[in-house]
């Protein structure tokens, strides 16, 4: 029953297989291609001396309001990537000419934009990001009120039904 | 008569602001489905390009700076023998230069320059010039976060064009050769 159903599809689709081995192909190559890109490897960023543990601590805050840029929605803290690694070593240099932390993001932000904050600041062009939820939030709050107020109501005025509906109500009920 | 108007006035009002809601969802959506995340605008267009004195590539001895570029409209493309992305652009880049509307200067980002060499005598050398920025430091300074990026300066030494990616063919002669062109003649 099986086999017989799979030859059957078998047979009248010989184009399709072509297409489906087509597809293969082409997925082998690909990574092939990529094998044969990661022969090469970007350079690490250059090992660096430790350094002392407040400075380490400081970095480490100021790390999680940074974003990694090639892995977007995570910040330089938590990232492995290369660039980020090179972008952990220009803050501490940063840090160890003399520059505290606002200028720090201040010399990112004006390389990468306001994207490298993993914050947005608080702008014109930012508000509706910040307080649209709360916008929504209210205004389902009030809907949410008004629709409960009305039904409260209209249960409080449901009039008390008679013997007759009662016995119609429950014969139907049981039906 | 004036409450049964009120009434379908609320009724509309009731069908109306769910759907204009609705239909306000779907644009945003909409929108964000065409929105490419990788493309930021970059901080520094419209701004000079970052000083910088890196090494040649084929011979680290000699330093190229941004000042030796002045007064030539020149292309920046930011590559590594690591990014695949980059191999699948070098056609393009190859087809630019032989139509020396604009030199290009192969910035070498995080790479062995060896590696990096070997490369470009196997798929071709488009530069006018290489440099390496083995540490990437420069590539900070010039907002890099991915390769390739290419940058079109211009006589003055400011950023007039950046784009993220691999360029296509379309792009290169749809928007590369004409702003190329019409920077040169200012």
């Amino acid at each position: 029953m099986n086999t017989q159903t799979n030859t059957s599809t078998g047979a009248a689709s010989g184009a399709f297989m072509a297409g489906k081995a087509r597809q293969w192909l082409s997925f082998i190559f690909g990574v092939l291609l990529m094998a044969a890109g990661s022969l090469y490897a970007q350079t690490p960023t250059p090992e660096m001396p430790p350094m002392k543990p407040e400075l380490e601590a400081r970095l480490k805050k100021l790390e999680t309001e940074l974003r990694c840029l090639v892995c977007q929605n995570q910040t330089l803290a938590d990232s492995p990537a290369g660039l980020a690694g090179d972008l952990r070593r220009e803050i501490r240099l940063l840090a160890e000419s003399g520059k505290n932390n606002e200028e720090i993001k201040e010399h990112l932000k004006a390389r990468y934009g306001d994207f490298v904050l993993y914050k947005p600041p608080v702008e014109s062009k930012t508000w509706l990001l910040w307080f649209g939820p709360f916008v929504l939030l209210l205004a389902g709050a009030i809907i949410t009120w008004r629709v409960t107020r009305r039904t409260g109501a209209t249960t409080a005025a449901a009039p008390a039904i008679s013997d007759d509906e009662r016995r119609r109500a429950s014969k139907l009920l049981d039906e | 008569m004036s409450e049964t108007r009120n009434n379908n006035l609320a009724r509309a009002w009731r069908f109306a602001l769910p759907l204009a809601i609705f239909f306000g969802l779907v644009w945003f959506m909409w929108k964000g489905l065409s929105l490419n995340p990788r493309d930021l605008p970059s901080a520094l267009l419209n701004k000079p390009v970052p000083a910088f004195s890196l090494p040649q590539l084929h011979d680290n001895t000699k330093m190229l700076t941004g000042a030796d570029m002045k007064g030539k409209v020149w292309l920046l493309n930011v590559w590594g023998s690591w990014c695949v992305s980059c191999r699948y652009e070098h056609p393009v880049l190859n087809a630019l230069a032989r139509k020396g509307v604009v030199p290009i200067v192969g910035f070498n980002w995080k790479d062995k320059p060896e590696d990096a060499k070997g490369w470009l005598v196997k798929f071709g050398d488009p530069y006018a010039f290489s440099v390496s920025d083995l540490e990437g430091r420069v590539a900070i300074d010039l907002g890099v976060y991915g390769a390739p990026e290419t940058f079109i300066i211009d006589k003055a030494g400011m950023i007039r064009y950046k784009h993220t990616g691999p360029i296509s063919e379309e792009l290169m002669n749809e928007t590369l050769v004409p702003l190329i062109q019409s920077l040169s003649k200012a």
